[in-house]
C-alpha cells in the first residue's frame, strides 16, 4: 500500500482561478475549515489571462442597461439552450460581486464621473464589461487572491488532485500529488468544490495553458456526477495566428469593442455578409450604421464585428476556405487604420506588448492576423442553479467546469462573472453543505489504494511510449476531427482513433523520479484528456443539429426538439453513457424577455455556419 | 529550417550542470518553445514552470545568458546565429529541480503587508475615484509577480542573511500600490521601514531594468515610499501634525522620537 499524508477539511476547493478563490473566500467566511488546492502557484490560474472584462449591468455607461436585458443576452448568446435560472441569477448578481471586488481593492477604469467604466463587447446590448485595461482578469485574479491570503484560507500549491473519493454515494475526499515531491496526498472532507477550469489542451490550437485538462469534468464523470452540454466547445474567433510557435494565443474581443474591425484579402468587412436572421433585427447592415453605433447606441445597431463568438468563429472559418484569408491562414483584424496611436496603446496595453513582442507586428500601424482557437468548452458538470451542487451529494461546481449558464455559446465577459457569482454561490452552499454533516466521511482504502496504484503506475513502464507523443497526435486528432465543423463520419473517425490513443496512454512509460516531473504528470493528464474527448466526441455525434459551440455539417440548421434538450453523459459500469433530456422550461414571466416567438415555428434562428462553410 | 541549440540547467539541491540539446527550429520561436520541444523529444522529466506563454502570467521566469527573463517573451531571433544560450533557474531562490525554484519566500512575505481597508463610501453609496488619481496604482497592479525584480535583488541575491528583514522589490510595489490607493485608511510607511527594509535598498534601478512589464519600480514605487518614511520619521511639522490629527502608528512598531530642534 502506497504512502501518503491526509488532511482533513469541511470544505476543500479545488482550482485557484476566479471561481476557486471566490468559492474559498466565502467558505472561509462562512467559519467552515477550508483547504485551496491548486496546481500551479497561487495567481497563475487561467484567469490571469482573461482579457476584457467583466459582464454586469450596471448602468454606469448606458442607464438603460439592466439584469433583464444581461439575461435576454446572455440567453440568446447561448441559443436558449442555457439553464434560466442560472442566467438569472448571474445576471441578478453580476453588479454586486464586481463592485465586491472594489471594495477589496480592484482598480477599475473609471467613467467621467468617477465611476467604474463599462466596455462594449460581442453579444452584449450595452457596453456592459468593468475592465482594466486588456489585464482584467490580472486585477480580478490578484485582488481575490490578496483578499483570501489575509483570510488565511489554507493554499495547497502546485498540488494537483487526481480521484474524488465517495462513502455512501456522498463525496468524501480527494486525492492526488504534490508536484514538487510527488509525494502522494489524501484530503478528507465533508464537501468538495470543483473549479478546475476548462479541456482546452485536448486541441492542437487553443487559448488554454497546460492546467486545461478538464481534471473536473473528469474527476466528476468518474465519481458518478453527470455531465451535461460537452459537445457545446467554443472557438474564439481571433487567436494569433502567426508565427507559427505563438499560434491559438487570444486577442481579446475588445480590440473590436474598442474599435476594430474583420477584413478579408480583399479589404471587403466581411462580417456584414454573415448576419444569422436571429440576429438581423439587432445588427447594423451597412458599414456607416456599424461606425456610428460605437458612439450613438440609441439610433444605431450593433456592428456585426460583434456578434456572439460561434458567429463570428464560424465567418472567418468560411472565409479562409473560400481562399478569401491573410497569408497565415487567418484574416486581419484592423484597429490601426480606425484608432488613434494613443487610444490603441491605452485601451489595448497588453495586446500591442504581446504583438510587437513575439510577432513583430506594431498593432498601432499594421492589422493583426487572426483566426480561431479553441478558448472554453459551455458543457461540463450539472449543477443545481441556486446552490451550484453537481448530481453528487457534496460535489459542487462553479466556473467553466460547470455547465448551464452558457448554454450553446458563452458571450466575452460573462465568464469572470459567472466565476465571480457562482464562485461565491458553491463557497456558501458547499459550506452549508458541510455543517449539515455530523462527522468526517470514512475513507474507503479500496478507492485509495487503486487510485494510488494508478497513479504510480507509469513509473513500472519506463520503457513505455513517451507521454508527450500520445498526447501531440490527440490534439491533432480534436482539431481535424472534433473542430468548428463536424460531421457524423469524422466524429465517428475520432472516437475510434480516441480508443486506440487511450490504449497507448495506458502503455506510457515515465522516466526519472516523483520529484517535479513533467512526463509523469502529463501521463496522468492525458487519461483525463482521453475521456473528456471521448465525453465531447459522442456528445457531438448525438447531437443532431448546429447551434452555438456545435455545428454540423450534415444538419446544419438548428432543430427545435434539439433545442429543448441538453445531452447528459454519465458513467455506468465503467463506460460512458449519454441522454437527451429535457431542458428547464423557461417561466411564462421571462419568455417576453426574449424577444422572439418560438410558437411562430420557424426555427429561432438561421446560422451561417454550414451553408457557408460549404463555399 | 535548421536546427537550435541550448545549454539547459539540470540538477537538483544538491547540484547540477548545463546539459546540451539540439532540437528542430520553427518560425518564431521563444525560448519557452525549445525548452518544450526538448521535454518532448530528448528530456520529459525536464521540469520548467509555464502556463500562459504570454507574458501575463509571469511563471516562466530564468536566467538566459545570465539575465533574469521571461522564457514565453524571449525569442529566439534575438540570440545571433550560433550565439552559445544557456537556460538556468533563477539564482536568488533554491532549487528544487532544473528550472523549477522554491519561491515561497514571496508567498510568506505577502502575508506580512497589511490589507486593504477602505474608507467609508460616498454619500450616495458609491465608489468615486477619477482616472487620473488611480493611473499610478493601476502601473503597480500591472505586477505579473514573475519575481523577476527579486531575482536580480543583490540585497538578497547574494546576502541569504537579508532575507528575513527584506521584502524585496515585489512588495515595494505592492506596499506602494496600498499607500497610494485613493480609498486605503491602513498606514504601512513605518512598516515599510522596520519589517521590509526599504532602508536597504539604494536605487541602482536593477529590478526596473528586469520587469517585464515596464513598472518603473524604482521612481514610482521605491522612491516616494522612500520619501514618505523620510518625512514621517525626521519631519517635525509632519511628526507635529500627526500627534494632533491621532493617527496612530503601526501596532508594534515604535514611533520615532522628532529630532530636536
Amino acid at each position: 500500500m502506497a504512502e501518503y499524508e491526509t488532511h482533513d477539511y469541511d470544505v476543500v476547493v479545488i482550482g485557484a482561478g476566479g471561481a476557486g478563490l471566490r468559492a474559498a473566500i466565502e467558505a472561509s467566511a462562512m467559519g467552515v475549515r477550508t483547504a485551496l488546492v491548486c496546481k500551479s502557484l497561487l495567481g497563475k490560474a487561467h484567469t490571469v489571462m482573461a482579457e476584457g472584462g467583466i459582464a454586469a449591468a450596471m448602468g454606469n455607461v448606458w442607464k438603460e442597461d439592466n439584469w433583464k436585458v444581461h439575461f435576454r443576452d446572455t440567453m440568446r448568446g447561448g441559443k436558449l439552450l442555457n439553464n434560466w435560472r442560472m442566467a438569472q441569477v448571474h445576471a441578478q448578481e453580476a453588479p454586486d460581486r464586481v463592485l465586491e471586488l472594489e471594495e477589496w481593492g480592484a482598480l477599475f477604469d473609471r467613467t467621467k464621473d468617477g465611476l467604474i467604466l463599462q466596455r462594449d463587447f460581442g453579444g452584449h446590448r450595452y457596453a456592459r464589461l468593468a475592465h482594466v485595461g486588456d489585464r482584467t482578469g490580472l486585477e480580478m485574479i490578484r485582488t481575490l487572491q490578496d483578499h483570501a491570503v489575509h483570510r488565511g484560507i489554507d493554499v495547497f500549491m502546485e498540488c494537483t488532485l487526481y480521484r474524488l473519493l465517495t462513502e455512501d454515494g456522498a463525496v468524501s475526499g480527494a486525492f492526488g500529488y504534490w508536484r514538487q515531491n510527488g509525494k502522494l496526498v489524501l484530503f478528507r472532507a465533508k464537501a468538495i468544490v470543483l473549479a478546475t477550469g476548462g479541456v482546452g489542451k485536448a486541441w492542437k490550437i487553443t487559448s488554454n495553458s497546460w492546467e486545461y485538462t478538464g481534471d473536473g469534468h473528469g474527476m466528476a464523470l468518474d465519481a458518478g456526477a453527470d455531465l451535461i452540454d460537452m459537445e457545446m466547445t467554443q472557438f474564439h474567433p481571433t487567436g494569433m495566428v502567426w508565427p507559427t510557435s505563438v499560434r491559438g494565443i487570444l486577442v481579446t474581443e475588445g480590440v473590436r469593442g474598442d474599435g476594430g474591425t474583420l477584413r478579408n484579402n480583399r479589404d471587403e468587412r466581411f462580417m456584414f455578409r454573415y448576419i444569422p436572421d436571429f440576429f438581423r433585427a439587432e445588427t447594423a447592415d451597412t458599414e456607416d450604421e456599424a461606425d456610428r453605433w460605437y458612439v450613438d447606441k440609441k439610433n444605431n445597431r450593433r456592428t456585426p464585428d460583434l456578434l456572439p463568438r460561434d458567429e463570428v468563429a464560424r465567418a472567418i472559418n468560411a472565409e479562409v476556405k473560400a481562399g478569401r484569408g491573410s497569408p497565415h491562414g487567418g484574416v486581419f483584424l484592423d484597429i490601426a487604420s480606425r484608432r488613434s496611436t494613443d487610444y490603441i496603446k491605452r485601451r489595448l496595453p497588453s495586446m500591442y506588448h504581446q504583438f510587437i513582442e513575439l510577432a513583430d507586428v506594431d498593432i498601432t500601424k499594421t492589422p493583426m492576423e487572426v483566426g480561431p482557437t479553441l478558448h472554453y468548452i459551455m458543457g461540463g458538470v450539472r449543477v443545481d442553479a441556486d446552490s451550484a451542487q453537481s448530481t453528487l451529494p457534496g460535489l459542487f461546481a462553479a466556473g467553466e467546469v460547470a455547465a448551464g449558464l452558457h448554454g450553446a455559446n458563452r458571450l466575452g465577459g460573462n465568464s469572470l462573472s459567472d466565476l465571480l457569482v457562482f464562485g461565491r454561490r458553491a463557497g456558501l452552499y458547499a459550506s452549508e453543505y458541510a455543517k449539515r454533516v455530523s462527522k468526517m466521511p470514512r475513507l474507503d482504502d479500496r478507492q485509495v489504494d487503486a487510485a494510488a496504484s494508478g497513479m504510480l503506475a507509469p513509473f513500472e513502464r519506463s520503457e513505455g511510449e513517451n507521454p508527450y507523443a500520445v498526447h501531440s497526435d490527440l490534439t491533432e486528432t480534436m482539431h481535424e476531427l472534433v473542430g468548428i465543423i463536424r460531421t457524423r463520419a469524422e466524429l465517428e473517425e475520432a472516437l475510434t482513433r480516441i480508443r486506440r490513443l487511450r490504449e497507448r496512454a495506458e502503455r506510457v512509460g515515465v522516466k526519472g523520479s516523483r520529484i517535479y516531473n513533467p512526463g509523469w504528470h502529463l501521463a496522468l493528464d492525458l487519461l483525463t484528456l482521453l475521456t473528456v474527448s471521448e465525453a465531447v466526441a459522442m456528445s457531438a455525434l448525438m447531437r443532431q443539429e448546429s447551434r452555438g459551440g456545435h455545428t454540423r455539417d450534415d444538419f446544419p440548421k438548428p432543430d427545435p426538439e434539439w433545442g429543448k434538450k441538453n445531452v447528459v453523459v454519465r458513467r455506468r459500469d465503467g463506460h460512458l453513457v449519454l441522454r437527451p433530456e429535457p431542458l428547464p422550461e423557461v417561466p411564462a414571466e421571462l419568455r417576453p424577455l426574449l424577444g422572439e416567438d418560438k410558437s411562430s415555428g420557424k426555427p429561432a434562428f438561421e446560422p451561417v455556419a454550414a451553408a457557408s462553410a460549404k463555399e | 529550417m535548421a536546427d537550435v541549440r541550448m545549454k539547459v540547467w539540470r540538477g537538483d539541491a544538491t547540484g547540477g550542470a548545463f546539459v546540451d540539446f539540439t532540437v528542430p527550429a520553427d518560425e518564431g520561436m521563444v525560448v519557452l518553445d525549445v525548452v518544450h520541444r526538448i521535454q518532448a523529444a530528448h528530456a520529459p522529466d525536464l521540469a520548467v514552470r509555464w502556463n500562459c506563454k504570454a507574458g501575463k502570467c509571469g511563471s516562466c521566469s530564468a536566467e538566459i545568458n545570465g539575465h533574469p527573463r521571461l522564457m514565453c517573451m524571449t525569442r529566439m531571433n534575438t540570440f545571433e546565429p550560433g550565439e552559445e544560450i544557456t537556460v538556468s533557474p533563477v539564482k536568488t531562490f533554491p532549487v528544487v529541480k532544473d528550472l523549477v525554484t522554491d519561491v515561497s519566500f514571496n508567498y510568506e512575505k505577502a502575508k506580512t503587508i497589511p490589507a486593504f481597508r477602505p474608507k467609508p463610501k460616498e454619500a450616495d453609496g458609491t465608489r468615486r475615484m477619477f482616472q487620473e488619481d488611480i493611473d499610478r496604482v493601476q502601473e503597480f497592479h500591472k505586477c505579473i509577480e514573475c519575481f523577476l525584480c527579486q531575482d536580480v535583488c543583490h540585497v538578497i541575491r547574494d546576502h541569504e542573511e537579508n532575507k528575513p528583514s527584506f521584502s524585496g522589490p515585489r512588495y515595494f510595489v505592492r506596499l506602494a500600490a496600498l499607500e497610494m490607493h485613493p480609498l486605503d485608511t491602513n498606514d504601512r510607511i513605518d512598516l515599510a521601514r522596520a519589517k521590509h527594509g526599504l532602508g536597504y535598498c539604494n536605487i541602482t534601478k536593477c529590478c526596473t531594468d528586469v520587469c517585464p512589464e515596464d513598472i518603473h519600480i524604482t521612481d514610482n514605487a521605491i522612491i516616494p515610499l522612500k520619501e514618505r518614511i523620510v518625512t514621517r520619521t525626521y519631519d517635525p511639522i509632519a511628526w507635529a501634525l500627526r500627534r494632533m490629527r491621532g493617527k496612530p502608528a503601526e501596532a508594534g512598531v515604535g514611533e520615532p522620537e522628532p529630532p530636536s530642534a
